[in-house]
């Protein structure tokens, strides 16, 4: 039994699932059975639609547990543990049979990932076991030129994993080229997309990878200072890169003369970020660290020419910097090897949303949006119908379901009207209305517009006020052209990307979804049963008990009957609160 | 636009409770001088008051340096800065976009009506605030909320009254001895 590991997965995804409760569970069993075996922690395994997770490693073989709880991990020890036999029916991944999720894994390529699930995220001993650190070890014992290594970066064809896209290995070039006695490594952590979260799961599950990606880009560049500047809603994220850091300073990876090399000194901070999303931007997120409010500035001047301090910065993104140490050890055609043309390697998606499989996903490049939804997602929850994807948060745009063999790509995306973004896919059946969809967004960009340019300011603001009036059902025909108009104009008036990329949901749901703006604006009706101020609420006369129920709930008196006699309500006078139909016991209230 | 979300709380001379200055010393100690000291000064601030009261900006200015204005134009662009005081648990029901789908509306408007208050304000007896934030990074378990630093997933409404009830039947107990039991795990 000595060689027996037992891994929990401790991801914030796997503790809100309850991970925590079974960690303790082992603990205890383990001390009162006197049962002997190695127990560890992990982090995000990337399949939080099992969550929480738990791994069993022993002579056979490996066996991955999905949705353990504190009762199921009595019965897996019991049997698996004392008995040695696993219980197959609870097991999601194993290298000893084929699981139902079979398809799920090997479709995914890990690169960014690495490492999350495999390693215990505080200990850096773990992230060294498997090449951790060898990267950097190996540029500098060959004192390989930083022309060098930027030449790498080039090769492999990697580009920006934070939205925009642009050329890693360019933007480093731009950045050694400036010269100064002073320059700044960035990592954004600010992961600003509501509904993304490949960002967290890679701090949280692989700290060190960020931290050697940064070192080398010090290297290549020639920097000495690195900011980290992640957000404060991932307070266990901030922990375990404050922790990583520590170590790596520990072991010398961090400090000054590195690596046996006079004057290679670096060192790395974690700023905390306060809460506004348009710090993600580049420029926002430097005065938001020098201690401004997070207004973006004007480009040019290029952060790669005056950025931090008004100093050069390269600024990358987590993601972007994680696949770095494995470039470089692995060699640039490594990597390019996966994707197509201009777009080369992985990408990790964070598949949320009306999905049956939500969790982290890497796929190499150029993949269609129907394989990650059908061949990883396992396809639509309840098998209702897919509608549309959303990509790219809220600069991005809703791809509908006839679009779903765009391949996934910079360009392919783009041409939809929706972004490649940092990697959100959230994911739409048949009863999210599209137009609510838009409305939500506009609400989100206009409560972060920092204020800077009118046209973000006040046009989102006009937008929402019509989206909103549209969903409540007091639309009017010209509602749809001056919504256009709108977003031409603050597409083509503002500074930043958070103002120009705004119009960009509403723009695609107008595009690819215009009947259901018009059912709204014309009929009064939401197709997709989601707008309650456009619904009609009836009894259904076969299925009502006549309980009273609804009837004394109703918050207006609009319901009338007695005990054991059909209930009815009166049209002109319902609000549509929707109560009637959420207390009803015998699926009596019918909606249209 | 940003600034819309400050709600200024007319303040009440007669109930303000005193605010001990003595206890920000050492987060001002801590950043006085360094460059881009201004934003971790007003965490610190937070984390020692759950808000930043008026005298802590006065404080601050006198001590380090820095212009009140500044001091006041951060605190009121940044969500997390509050100006007043808040409850003693803070719920925050994520509304991103992976939770909004998955009817997240829901669970603000339940949890308003147990609580009784709207969203961002803070129950009578100064047990919670109820606030919304957008995206927790647990979207695969959504709908989600958060409070203190502990997230819970697959949520609907009755099971976040549910969780917010319990909350409230162990502060009522307060009094008593602590007898949760250690959380191994985090160690
Ligand atoms: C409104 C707005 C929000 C952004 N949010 C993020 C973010 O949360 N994370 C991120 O990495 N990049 C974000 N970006 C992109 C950054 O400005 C920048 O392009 C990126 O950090 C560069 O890194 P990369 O080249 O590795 O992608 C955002 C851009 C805009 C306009
Ligand atoms: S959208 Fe709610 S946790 Fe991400």
């Amino acid at each position: 039994m000595e060689s027996i590991k037992i891994t929990v997965g401790l991801g914030s995804c796997g503790i809100a699932a309850g991970a925590g409760k079974v960690f303790d569970e082992i603990v205890r069993i383990k001390e009162a059975d006197n049962l002997k075996f190695d127990l560890a922690k992990t982090s995000c395994i990337g399949m939080c639609f099992r969550e929480p997770l738990v791994e069993i490693k022993d002579e056979t073989g490996s066996y991955l547990y999905g949705d353990v709880d504190v009762k199921k991990i009595d019965e897996i020890i019991e049997k698996h543990i004392v008995n040695f036999s696993p219980i197959k029916e609870y097991i999601v991944k194993s290298d000893q049979f084929d699981t139902p999720y079979k398809e799920y894994f090997d479709a995914q390529v890990k690169i960014t990932l690495r490492n999350c699930g495999n390693i215990d995220p505080e200990h850096i001993t773990e992230y060294e076991n498997r090449q951790g650190y060898k990267a950097i070890r190996k540029i500098t014992s060959e004192k390989t030129p930083p022309e060098d290594v930027i030449k790498s970066v080039l090769d492999s064809g990697i580009r920006g994993r934070g939205g925009a896209g642009f050329s890693t290995g360019m933007k480093w070039n731009f950045a050694r080229n400036s010269k100064s006695d002073e320059k700044y490594v960035v990592c954004n952590a600010d992961e600003g997309d509501p509904g993304a979260f490949m960002d967290r799961s890679v701090l949280e599950g692989d700290p060190h990878s960020v931290l050697e990606g940064m070192i080398i880009c010090a290297y290549a560049i020639g920097a000495t200072h690195g900011y980290i500047y992640c957000r404060a809603e991932y307070p266990l994220a901030v922990k375990r890169l404050n922790l990583a850091i520590n170590q790596a300073r520990e072991k010398k990876y961090l400090g000054n003369n590195l690596f046996g090399i006079e004057g290679f000194n670096f060192d790395i901070i974690v700023k905390e970020g306060a809460g506004a999303f348009v710090c993600g931007e580049e420029t926002a997120l430097m005065a938001s660290i020098e201690g401004q409010r997070g207004m973006p500035r004007k480009r040019p001047p290029f952060p790669a020419v005056k950025g931090l301090w008004k100093k050069p910065t390269n600024i990358n993104n987590v993601e972007t910097y994680a696949n770095i140490p494995w470039i470089i050890l692995n060699g640039p055609a490594a990597y390019s090897q996966y994707g197509k043309e201009k777009n080369r390697g992985t990408k990790v998606f964070a598949l949320t949303g009306k999905i049956k499989n939500g969790g982290l996903v890497e796929v190499p490049m150029g993949i269609t949006i129907r394989d990650i939804i059908y061949k990883l997602g396992g396809g639509i929850i309840n098998d209702k119908k897919f509608k549309a994807v959303q990509l790219g948060g809220p600069s991005g745009g809703c791809i509908p379901e006839y679009l779903a063999d765009t391949s996934i790509d910079y360009e392919s995306v783009t041409a939809t009207g929706a972004i490649m973004g940092s990697g959100g896919m959230v994911v739409m059946d048949e009863t999210t209305c599209m137009v609510d969809v838009a409305r939500f967004f506009l609400d989100f960009t206009q409560k972060e517009s920092c204020g800077k340019c009118t046209f973000c300011r006040i046009g989102t603001k006009r937008m929402l006020e019509i989206l909103t009036r549209i969903t409540q059902g007091e639309g009017k025909e010209e509602d749809i052209p001056a919504l256009e108009e709108l977003a031409q104009q603050i597409k083509d008036a503002t500074l930043c990307g958070l103002g120009n990329s705004a119009p960009n949901p509403v723009l695609t749901t107008l595009k690819y979804f215009r009947n259901e703006y018009e059912a709204h604006i014309r009929d009064k009706k939401c197709p997709s049963l989601y707008c309650k101020k456009l619904l009609t609420y009836e009894v259904i006369p076969d299925k009502c008990t006549g309980c009273v129920v609804c009837k004394r709930g109703c918050p207006v008196g609009a319901i009338d009957g007695d005990k054991k006699i059909v209930h009815f309500i009166h049209q002109e006078l319902c609000t549509k609160c929707g109560d009637c139909y959420s207390k009803c016991k015998f699926d009596a209230i019918k909606i249209s | 636009m940003r600034i819309a979300r400050i709600k200024p709380e007319a303040v009440n001379p007669d109930k303000r409770t005193d605010v001990d200055l003595s206890l920000i010393d050492s987060v001002i100690e801590r950043y006085k001088g360094k460059k881009g000291n201004l934003i971790p000064l007003l965490q610190g601030a937070q984390t020692t008051y759950g808000y930043i009261p008026k005298e802590v900006f006065d404080k601050i200015a006198l001590e380090t340096g820095l212009k009140k204005n500044d001091l006041y134009g951060v605190a009121t662009f940044y969500a997390q800065f509050r100006l007043s005081p808040v409850g003693k648990v803070v719920v925050r029901v994520c509304h991103g976009t992976a939770c909004h789908v998955q009817n997240a509306t829901v669970i603000t408007e339940d949890l308003q009506n147990f609580l009784n208050v709207k969203d961002g304000e803070t129950t009578e007896d100064r047990l919670f605030t109820l606030e919304s934030v957008a995206c927790l990074g647990c979207c695969s378990l959504a709908p989600c909320m958060m409070i203190g630093e502990e997230t819970f997933g697959k949520l609907n409404g009755k099971k976040a009254v549910d969780i917010v009830k319990s909350i409230k039947r162990k502060e009522s107990l307060d009094n008593k001895p602590n007898q949760a039991k250690p959380e191994l795990w985090k160690a």
